[in-house]
């Protein structure tokens, strides 16, 4: 008897890994949205004055608007008063280093695959680790000061950069935006802060790594990337949360500003938990993040593997400002059980010659829905702009839904825009094909679907690639057959 | 000697409808049997049955393949047991490097039969061999499987993958169908070549000319649904002399 129970936990824990619960006291605000909430946040992290008029102006803007419904999602109504806004790991003091971050938390991020003790850290990736509300330490930062690039959590970021923060918090994502980035503008706790000076290429990938451990909270974190004239970076994130069968709202702000001939590269492997196969728990995911080329010749990429959440909501975004810069979009979703994305970009061409490219693969199994939905738009001054979409949707079993939105606004007659899309159901003739050959169901499968990611893996630095396409396997477990 | 393939009074239905309607053939080890017929006569059917389809429903008789009852048995089963199937039209994997994937087959057959798995040198040793032989072009080893390839790309692909697999049994299902001379006659010898005594071949054809390369043992008719005729190479050529019209009037 116990031999099968052991057995099913650890079919569960194969399908989603990182379902775990770490036991530590949480220091958590009350439940509830309100003024007073939001002050308390404020003064745990001794902010500014400026900070706490910010947040308030977001909340009294929030308070105006209401919950989006465009999108291709059913959404149960989230009671924003039954969140906590804040916890964070209990710790007598802040932890100077690393070697003073409680063990647990340690242990934590090594059985998520995230080491950040000196011994096992992954090579020339450095890593800030986001644990419910908090930053609990970011490695390798001394390499990376004598390199002249900051990469600190938010909260340390308000205290040590301030003139930074304050020039650019909201100048790519105002609170205005909409519903989830005024929520987030009001409450967010903490999030990764990156600058990468002049000229400078960053020594090695950055990467921030975002746990949601406590229970009837939401995670609210906020990224702000900045590079300078010439200036370099990848980033990448990753996250995980454990299996509830309460829905937990994750709602996160992403702003990038990229200036002249800076290159910022942004991947993510979204990993939250899905809920189970009959769509109870899962986390809420609604995101705004948005990059702006702000001066010429200015790069940004983004590169997404959407596998987990019960809902997904997305869209990250390029404005194309300066002239001759360019904005790239790779996304793979992927929707099994009952899970639901609505997800793309946008591209806004401001500039004259700038580009665009969209690669999009939405893979849906199960009961789920994925939508694609992006926006290209030309502005009228924006002379020769060019855009290129290829968005590719992949059926398997015959109750799942896939969806295309594009949207093409052009002003400009010079613009070319390209769009090309595909709807395919993996064939029962791939599968027999395979299978004749020798490989099973599952390993057929997930080739096929490998196959038809390769295009945006291969965007993805190489320990991640190899990390994603492991997931997409394990994500797909059961969803043939 | 015991028969590599013996297949009794088989019925396959796909959907309800009866398609073979008892067939019999017995193909011993390093024997070659072409089997011919009219279209519709269930050609196609036959392969599909022997390679586990899904949909191609065994409704009576029995297939036994090197001893082993085949109902029962997955397609990969089968293929690991060692029966394989060249396609009439081979599928495209988009993004699925082509070496990767017969790599991958490869192993997971020998797993499935319990041996080591190939070294990635001795794989690439291989399937150069056989990529020259049939005269193409390494680079297909780097694109996705089948993907752009011509039609006669894809079925001399089948042929590498045969050679790469070193199959017990081989059903080739009109390899030659839509292949120029030049092409039908790489194919052939690429099938002559594994022709070592022990493995044994059923090759469904339409046409003649590939025959006149593989001399085969024995020559089938297949007609609604039965074996209807049998006889060595000068029944092949009778029907290409004279079309299936014969059988009509034996028939009636």
């Amino acid at each position: 008897m116990s031999e099968t129970v052991e057995q099913v936990q650890n079919l569960i824990q194969q399908r989603y890994k990182a379902g775990f619960f770490t036991d530590i006291e949480a220091d958590k605000v009350r439940a509830g949205l309100d003024e007073e909430i939001i002050a308390m946040i404020s003064a745990k992290k001794n902010e500014p004055a400026w900070m706490l008029e910010w947040r308030l102006k977001a909340f009294h803007h929030w308070q105006t608007m209401k919950t989006p419904n465009w999108a291709l999602l059913k959404v149960p109504a989230i009671d924003f008063q039954a969140i906590h806004y804040y916890a964070a790991p209990k710790q007598k003091n802040r932890p100077k280093s690393l070697d003073e971050v409680d063990p647990k938390l340690l242990e934590t991020f090594d059985k998520l695959g995230v080491p950040l003790h000196e011994r096992a850290r992954l090579a020339g990736v450095a890593v800030d680790a986001v644990f419910d509300s908090v930053s609990v330490g970011t490695t390798f930062q001394k390499e990376l000061k004598e390199a002249g690039v900051i990469f600190c959590s938010f909260s340390e970021a308000v205290q040590e950069h301030p003139e930074l923060v304050q020039e650019y918090l909201g100048s790519v994502v105002p609170y205005t935006d909409n519903y989830f980035a005024a929520l987030n503008s009001a409450v967010f706790s903490d999030g990764s802060f990156v600058y990468i000076p002049e000229g400078t290429r960053c020594p090695m990938e950055l990467s921030t790594y975002f746990r949601i451990n406590a229970r009837d909270t939401g995670q609210f974190e906020r990224t702000l990337i900045i590079a300078e004239p010439g200036a370099e970076v990848s980033y990448l994130e990753g996250c995980t949360a454990p299996m509830r069968d309460e829905n937990q709202l994750h709602a996160a702000v992403v702003e990038l500003v990229a200036r002249k001939k800076a290159k910022i590269k942004y991947s993510t492997v979204q990993n939250w938990y899905p809920g189970d196969e009959n769509g109870k728990g899962g986390i809420y995911n609604f995101v705004t993040k948005r990059g702006d080329c702000r001066e010429d010749d200015a790069r940004i990429s983004w590169t997404q593997v959407e596998t987990g959440s019960a809902i997904t909501w997305k869209y990250p975004s390029c404005i194309l400002r300066g002239d001759r810069s360019a904005g790239e979009f790779y996304s793979v979703a992927l929707t099994h059980n009952h899970q639901q994305a609505d997800t793309g970009t946008k591209m806004i061409h401001l500039g004259k010659d700038t580009t665009s490219k969209i690669i999009s693969k939405g893979i849906s199994a199960g009961k789920s829905n994925n939508t694609y939905r992006g926006l290209v738009r030309i502005a009228k001054r924006a002379e020769n702009a060019r855009n290129y979409t290829q968005c590719d949707s992949l059926l398997i079993g015959k109750t799942c839904g896939a969806h295309t939105f594009p949207y093409i606004e052009s002003a400009n007659a010079t613009a070319k825009i390209e769009h090309e899309a595909t709807t395919s159901r993996i064939g029962e003739d791939q599968l027999f094909y395979c299978r004749s050959r020798g490989l099973d169901e599952e390993d057929a499968v997930a080739m096929i679907v490998d196959g038809f990611c390769k295009e945006v893996f291969k965007e993805l630095p190489m320990e991640f690639a190899v990390e994603a396409k492991a997931l997409l396997e394990i994500s797909l477990e059961g969803a043939v057959g | 000697m015991n028969d590599m393939l013996k297949i009794s009074q088989l019925k396959v239905a796909i959907d309800d409808k009866e398609i073979l309607k008892g067939l019999d053939l017995e193909v011993g080890p390093g024997e070659l049997h072409a089997i011919m017929g009219p279209n519709g006569s269930g050609k196609s059917t036959l392969g599909y049955a022997l390679a586990g389809r899904d949909g191609y429903d065994i409704t009576g008789g029995s297939i036994e393949f090197d001893g082993q009852d085949l109902a029962d048995m997955e397609p990969e089963e089968r293929a690991a047991a060692g029966l394989f199937l060249a396609f009439q039209y081979p599928v495209e994997i988009p993004g699925v490097n082509n070496a990767y994937f017969l790599r991958s087959a490869l192993n997971a057959q020998r797993k499935a039969r319990g041996v080591e798995e190939i070294d990635g040198m001795t794989f690439l040793k291989s399937v150069r061999e056989s990529l020259k032989q049939l005269k193409m072009d390494e680079a297909l080893l780097k694109r996705a499987v089948n993907e752009g390839f011509s039609g006669g790309e894809k079925k001399r692909n089948e042929i590498v993958q045969m050679a790469v697999l070193q199959p017990k049994l081989a059903v080739l299902d009109e390899t030659d169908s839509g292949l120029d001379i030049d092409a039908l006659k790489l194919v052939a010898e690429g099938i002559n070549r594994l022709r070592d005594g022990k493995r044994s071949f059923v090759v469904i054809t339409h046409y003649q000319r590939l025959l006149d390369y593989l001399n085969p043992d024995h020559v089938h008719v297949l007609s609604g649904g039965r074996i209807v005729e049998s006889g060595g190479e000068e029944l092949a050529r009778r029907l290409e002399a004279e079309g299936y019209g014969f059988l009509e009037e034996s028939a009636a």
